[in-house]
């Protein structure tokens, strides 16, 4: 029988349990975040062009600026949890334009009311991410492939299936519709915050991100992707879903695209069947400057998001300062080389034995 | 110093007790037959070692213990009731833990994550629910130390660790989640004298704790240090199955360098 008084004896042994945890420096545990690049290099573009250009200082333009960033960061926080989960997809780009002339040409053809278009538009979004999740998973082809071939299929769908309904390269204007004023609201108002008036986008981005960061950092499911995009084998070794995990990370990309491809179509009525190609190597790019890694099983949403503001600031900066906006692409491609070469530094500082 | 990992094993295993049984198991992928006739028992506080060269079956004999490959011929028994697993996750829910020689950890993430991986706690049982980081970090922390693994900070990505750590960390993962079988894929196949001295140390205390080890490795010395069951494979097929009383390092070492292929090609070369 142990009574207090006895217990003592055995207690020795249990003093020396667990070592103090260890506190490092703020500035080394800064380093170590994976969107620690893009920050400073947000900071020092913003920086660069309040100096530069007048027109950049003002609120509204602020609003622009995040109104561009939005469109790219809603599908950018699905492309990088994409990738820490150690996958790609190629097809997000056009998926959005599908979306978007999916819910347009079922409701204007068959007269019905523009939810209708809404929801059949998000089966078929949910539909292509699951089948590109369930082709990679399944043939274990290289999700590069796959959705390469996704994309090219939609690219064509969507001119074909637009000409044969329209007769023309673009949908319907569906602003006549029923519910369009509705669906509008939630996809593509203005929404005024006293100082500033901003695009609900933005603050519909905003929620993603905190939602997609939540999921990563916060949950079960985070510390499934991180480990499928680290090291598949070993994850599914210790009873991690990882075909279950990627199929939905898919599914994720598309419905954000089709988030966003709903935006365009209540925000302009009517969508160009062409739209949307290059948009997927944009979201890339945002996740991967925000410091996620190409080959998975590292990133951020925050920085993803970063990454979106950056390209949201360059777009609206470069016309504000009065620059040829056709150098665009090249600073996008220097951006994308520096972000490369700042995370393969990160990598191998985490990495590293100390 | 990894006395106390007898703490966290299963109180209800008895040494000599029979885990796992496998009679006459083989496994072809369609006309090609990767194993044959492999019976192997695993008793409770023994280390059964799988001996054999490249492409002799080791692989695929721990695959289908660990639930990566289901057996197509024979039986597999746990604790005495005939099995086919589908998964790993199934296996895992009989109490059989794999730890692979490079896979056993995502060397990006934390220590802790690691150690939590596909077995979180969370606070709460609806989808999305906060995983209870703190509880973690703390349990994570005391356990590996009490385990007799020193780790500097349990926030480090686990790539930081060496590589007989990072082993360690894998094996008291398993055994603080309850394995009762614990499958080694060549845990010092990878690694220096120092550091596999680590691991089989550590392999020692899981046997003494009473968990049943099967111990895949190619190199005799290693087995030898730590085993009291010995088998070599060669193209899918049991050549030697002995008991430690039974066996000599020297006829290891033999049988696993060639044995009598090795004699009959040394009496051709002497021939010459």
């Amino acid at each position: 029988m142990s009574s207090p008084a006895t217990t003592p004896a055995t207690q020795p042994q249990k003093t020396s349990d667990a070592p103090a945890p260890v506190k490092k420096s703020l500035f080394a545990r800064v380093l170590t975040r994976p969107e620690i690049g893009a920050v400073a290099a947000a900071i020092a573009i913003f920086i660069f062009f309040f100096a530069i250009a007048p027109a950049f200082r003002t609120l509204p333009s602020f609003a622009t600026v995040l109104y561009a960033s939005s469109t790219i960061g809603i599908v950018a926080v699905g492309v990088a949890l994409l990738m820490i989960g150690g996958e790609f997809d190629l097809s997000s780009g056009v998926t959005v334009v599908t979306a978007a002339l999916c819910a347009a040409l079922v409701t204007f053809q068959l007269s019905l009311n523009m939810w209708v278009g809404v929801i059949v538009s998000l089966i078929v979004a949910l539909g292509i991410g699951f089948i590109n999740g369930y082709l990679v998973v399944k043939t274990k082809i290289p999700s590069f492939l796959i959705t390469l071939s996704t994309f090219f299929m939609l690219r064509g769908i969507n001119l074909g299936v637009t000409k044969a309904a329209t007769g023309t390269v673009a949908s319907d204007n569906v602003s006549g519709l029923d519910g369009f004023l509705a669906a509008k609201a939630v996809f593509a108002s203005d929404i005024p915050l006293g100082f500033i008036t901003v695009k609900i986008t933005v603050l519909w981005w905003l929620l993603f991100v905190a939602i997609g960061t939540w999921i990563l950092l916060r949950t079960k499911v985070g510390n499934w992707i991180f480990a499928a995009g680290g090291n598949a084998d070993s994850a599914r070794a210790v009873g991690v879903p990882v075909p279950k995990v990627k199929i939905g990370l898919f599914m994720g990309v598309a419905f954000l695209g089709w988030f966003y491809g709903m935006h365009l179509l209540f925000n302009f009525s009517s969508v160009q069947s062409g739209l949307g190609i290059g948009n997927e190597f944009i979201y890339i790019i945002a996740a991967v400057v925000g410091g996620c890694l190409l080959t998975g099983g590292y990133g951020s949403i925050v920085g993803a998001a970063v990454g979106a503001f950056i390209f949201g600031m360059t777009t609206q900066g470069i016309v504000f300062a009065g620059f040829d906006p056709n150098w665009f692409y090249t600073f996008l491609g220097a951006m994308l080389l520096l972000a490369v070469l700042v995370n393969l530094y990160i990598k191998n500082y985490a990495a590293t034995r100390r | 110093m990894t006395d106390t990992l007898a703490e966290h094993a299963d109180p209800t295993l008895h040494a000599g007790e029979p885990l796992v049984e496998m009679e006459n198991v083989g496994k072809s992928f369609g006309p090609i037959i990767a194993l044959q006739g492999i019976n192997l028992t695993v008793n409770a506080g023994e280390v059964a070692c799988v001996l054999g060269d490249n492409g002799a079956g080791k692989s695929t004999l721990i695959k289908i213990i660990s639930g990566l490959h289901p057996h197509t011929e024979g039986t597999l028994k746990v604790d005495g009731n005939p099995v086919t697993f589908g998964s790993p996750r199934e296996a895992l829910d009989h109490g059989i833990a794999t730890v692979y020689q490079d896979l056993a950890v995502v060397s990006l993430m934390e220590v802790w994550r690691n150690f939590f991986l596909g077995s979180e706690i969370r606070k709460g049982n609806y989808p999305l629910a906060p995983l209870d980081i703190k509880a973690m970090r703390e349990i994570a922390n005391s356990e590996l130390h009490k385990m007799g693994v020193v780790v500097k900070d349990i926030n480090q990505p686990i790539g930081t660790l060496s590589g007989g750590q990072r082993q360690c960390v894998a094996i008291a993962r398993a055994v603080y989640f309850g394995a009762r079988v614990l499958i080694l894929d060549e845990p010092t196949a990878a690694l220096g004298v120092k550091q596999s001295g680590v691991v089989l140390k550590y392999t020692a205390a899981a046997r003494d704790a009473g968990l049943g080890v099967v111990f895949i490795t190619h190199n005799p010395h290693h087995a030898f240090l730590v085993g009291n069951h010995f088998i070599i494979l060669k193209l899918g097929r049991r050549v030697l199955d002995k008991t430690r009383d039974e066996v000599t390092l020297e006829e290891l070492t033999s049988e696993m360098a060639g044995g009598r292929e090795l004699a009959e090609l040394s009496h051709e070369l002497k021939g010459r």
